[in-house]
């Protein structure tokens, strides 16, 4: 007896664990220590979105140009001479790009991150990793496409000021930067809300794709907030998305519709949303093989 | 120093059964509700055994039932058990895919695992970017991978398409740079899973000697899955049997062999009347096996004279002379061809009585293990060709135990990659004239 008793001591402290895999799983238990050391595979996640966006095309890189230079066209052949939306006296060329430019980053964001669980099962199959790197990955690489394309922005805007059109940005390009993380949070949140329900429930992949389409006609992305019809105007104003954009338009355009309560709004939806986000993806990460 | 690299405590792991569809959000809502009162799943308690050949009650099942076991530092552990036994659902959990419905596992080092056929890879990077990926999924540094890559590419045998995307690879490619990624990234566990079979023979044996060579130079841990007994037989030093699920036997890995394929020391068959399952192939049978016996007993030594009695008759008169080949396996069922042995030609007797012929083999050099033998009966020998008059598979069946055949000491230590064949009578001689060459 005393000398079992005596083994079971002595082995106790040295009994180390690199690992313990158990399976109750606390929503609160995020290691983020872990997701730094992959921060590697991070920086190699994004260098393969950005280059495997133009592999095996002709145009290569260009394509990052010509999606919302054409959708711009398009804007204002459709909305802008057809069905003669008002711009709120700005160039149609400049109002539509800003928002196409925010819209974009956004939706993209949120489609490919709602997608994360789906497109990569083979690959969460076999190996394991913090599986929130590949949304992560997703909101950075489109950063730099959304660079690439501001870049077109910037070049539009001197094109306008060089016909002379009167344009003035104001102090408000100094939120740029504060856009630019509401914009992501509020994609990487809601992308990763959507993923985590898409592994049980298939039918959300569907619902998203419409889902966006309307989203994208619930913000003032085509028409300015002072035009938007009175009776969808709250809905309108909900939209978290609606003060980014409004924001972005007065900072470079001086558009005159922005408020900064609502912008403080967005601030604070974002920020409830990205944590609901971290906390059922955390959740999910774990088991969604099971049920995918 | 803690020396168990791996310790699996009540693994157990449940499965649903069907289409996850419109019952899910039912049983669903149901667990919460169990769950907001503060009462245990319900859905835990009931759940059959997994058996994927009867129809079961529930519509759960456990894949894997109160899994415990330890594995030490530097062991290479074979896991072996039927499709569906529960073998990948284990390694799954090890390898954190998914989490296990119960228990814990605890383990000390880096895992590298290698999952089923088609690894982690990313269909549309190259081979390169793959390896730095994977490198990078593990946890490594770049300079880490660049000083191994050459040697991944290398073992792997890619070189040609390291810059091509791994979509286009072969299956077999792509398994063999799986496995020379895990296998070189120095991970302190290796888990590989019935990965081999894609890879074509030359890969096997260099796969099967660098987990030799990761486990015994490097003190490495290995868990390998196969369904290939001679393969596992070679590699590992003790086995698990998974069984439903459950864990049917633990131990030295022939033993463990044995027992999942049903082999023990009372199947050994020293006795028997020949019938048509012992024929494969269709034979003229101008010259029939009736009947073989072993004369030893069923366990014997490396230098014990092999005593064979076999009952044989003449169906076609014209043939005046034949002669008995053996054929001996290792392994009875999993058929890893041993050796030969030839009789010489005797004359036939002019009637068509069954008569019997004692066959003697005196040098066998079989090692420590378990063999069947197949019967030829025929004319012709190595030099010329060999023509079958009757062709007869796993006709008796020994066991090699003892070293020596009058002492009757065990070979105990036999490692199981040490191969088949005990030569018994080396000399040594030293050689006087070279002794001034200082040390």
């Amino acid at each position: 007896m005393i000398h079992i008793q005596n083994n079971s001591l002595k082995q106790y402290p040295v009994e180390k664990w690199d690992m313990i895999i158990k399976p109750d799983i606390n929503l609160f238990e995020i290691d983020f220590k872990e997701i730094w050391r992959y921060r590697n595979l991070l920086i190699m996640y994004v260098k393969r979105d950005i280059v495997t966006f133009y592999k095996q095309t002709i145009l290569g890189p260009l394509w990052f140009f010509i999606q919302p230079l054409f959708t711009t066209l398009m804007f204002i052949v459709i909305f802008g001479r057809m069905a003669g939306i008002s711009t709120d006296g700005l160039p149609q060329g400049l109002f539509y790009m800003a928002g196409i430019l925010c819209w974009n980053y956004f939706s993209d964001c949120l489609n490919r991150t709602s997608l994360t669980f789906k497109d990569n099962q083979h690959i969460f199959g076999k190996v394991y990793f913090p599986r929130v790197v590949v949304p992560i990955s997703i909101i950075i690489s489109n950063l730099v496409r959304f660079g690439i394309q501001f870049l077109l922005f910037v070049i539009f805007y001197i094109y306008y000021l060089a016909q002379g059109v009167s344009i003035h940005p104001n102090i408000g390009v100094l939120l740029f930067p504060v856009l630019i993380i509401i914009m992501a949070g509020l994609a990487l949140g809601f992308g990763m809300i959507i993923s985590a329900m898409t592994t049980k429930y298939k039918d959300l992949v569907f619902l998203v794709q419409f889902g966006v389409q309307l989203w994208m006609y619930a913000t003032p992305i085509i028409y300015p907030l002072s035009a938007a019809p009175e009776k969808y105007k709250l809905l309108i104003v909900a939209n978290p998305m609606t003060a980014v954009v409004e924001a972005f338009k007065y900072g470079f355009l001086n558009q005159q519709d922005f408020n900064f309560g609502n912008l403080l709004y967005s601030a604070g939806f974002t920020v409830i949303i990205l944590l609901s986000g971290i906390l059922v993806f955390n959740k999910v990460e774990k088991r969604f093989m099971d049920t995918i | 120093m803690n020396d168990i690299a791996i310790k699996f405590e009540n693994i157990s792991k449940q499965y649903r059964l069907g289409q996850i569809g419109t019952g899910t959000l039912s049983h669903d809502l149901n667990r919460w509700w169990f769950k907001i009162r503060g009462k245990e799943d319900p859905y835990l308690k009931i759940g059959d055994t997994n058996n994927r050949a009867s129809r079961g009650e529930s519509d759960y099942v456990w894949a894997l039932r109160n899994i415990n076991f330890e594995v030490k530092t530097g062991e290479v552990l074979g896991i072996i058990g039927k499709n569906g036994a529960g073998k990948s659902t284990l390694l799954k959990i090890l390898s954190k895919i998914t989490k296990p419905t119960t228990g814990i596992i605890k383990a000390q080092g880096r895992i590298a695992s290698l999952l089923e056929v088609g690894t982690g890879f990313h269909p549309e990077m190259t081979g390169r970017e793959n390896i730095f990926m994977n490198g990078a999924i593990m946890g490594m540094s770049k300079v880490e991978i660049n000083r191994k890559f050459e040697e991944i590419v290398d073992f792997a045998g890619v070189e040609r398409y390291v810059e091509t995307p791994v979509k286009r690879y072969s299956s077999g490619m792509t398994v063999r740079l799986g496995f020379a990624i895990a296998a070189h990234l120095e991970p302190e566990i290796l888990v590989v899973d019935e990965v081999l079979a894609v890879g074509d023979a030359e890969f096997q044996k260099k796969a099967i000697g660098k987990m030799q060579e990761v486990s015994h130079n490097h003190g490495r841990t290995v868990l390998f899955v196969s369904h290939n007994m001679g393969a596992v037989r070679n590699l590992c030093n003790n086995g698990i049997v998974l069984q439903d699920g459950s864990v049917s036997f633990f131990g030295e890995i022939n033993d463990a062999v044995e027992n999942y394929l049903g082999e023990s020391r009372d199947y050994l068959v020293g006795k028997t009347i020949i019938q048509s399952k012992h024929r494969r192939y269709h034979c003229e049978k101008e010259v029939e096996l009736l009947a073989a016996e072993l004369l030893n007993e069923a366990e014997i030594a490396t230098d014990e004279p092999l005593k064979l009695k076999l009952t044989l008759k003449v169906n076609n008169l014209k043939k005046r002379e034949v002669r008995v080949k053996g054929m001996i396996n290792a392994n009875a069922n999993t058929g890893n061809r041993v050796g030969c042995f030839f009789s010489e030609n005797f004359d036939l007797p002019e009637n068509t009585k069954p008569f019997d012929i004692i066959v003697t083999v005196n040098n066998h050099n079989l090692a420590k293990g378990i063999y069947s033998i197949d019967f030829n009966i025929g004319i012709g020998n190595p030099t010329t060709a060999f023509t079958d008059f009757d062709l007869l598979y796993n006709v008796l069946s020994f066991e090699v135990v003892f070293d020596d055949y009058k002492s009757k000491k065990l070979i105990s230590k036999w490692a199981p990659f040490w191969g088949n064949s005990y030569y018994k009578q080396v000399e040594i001689e030293m050689l006087k004239n070279n002794m001034n060459i200082t040390v």
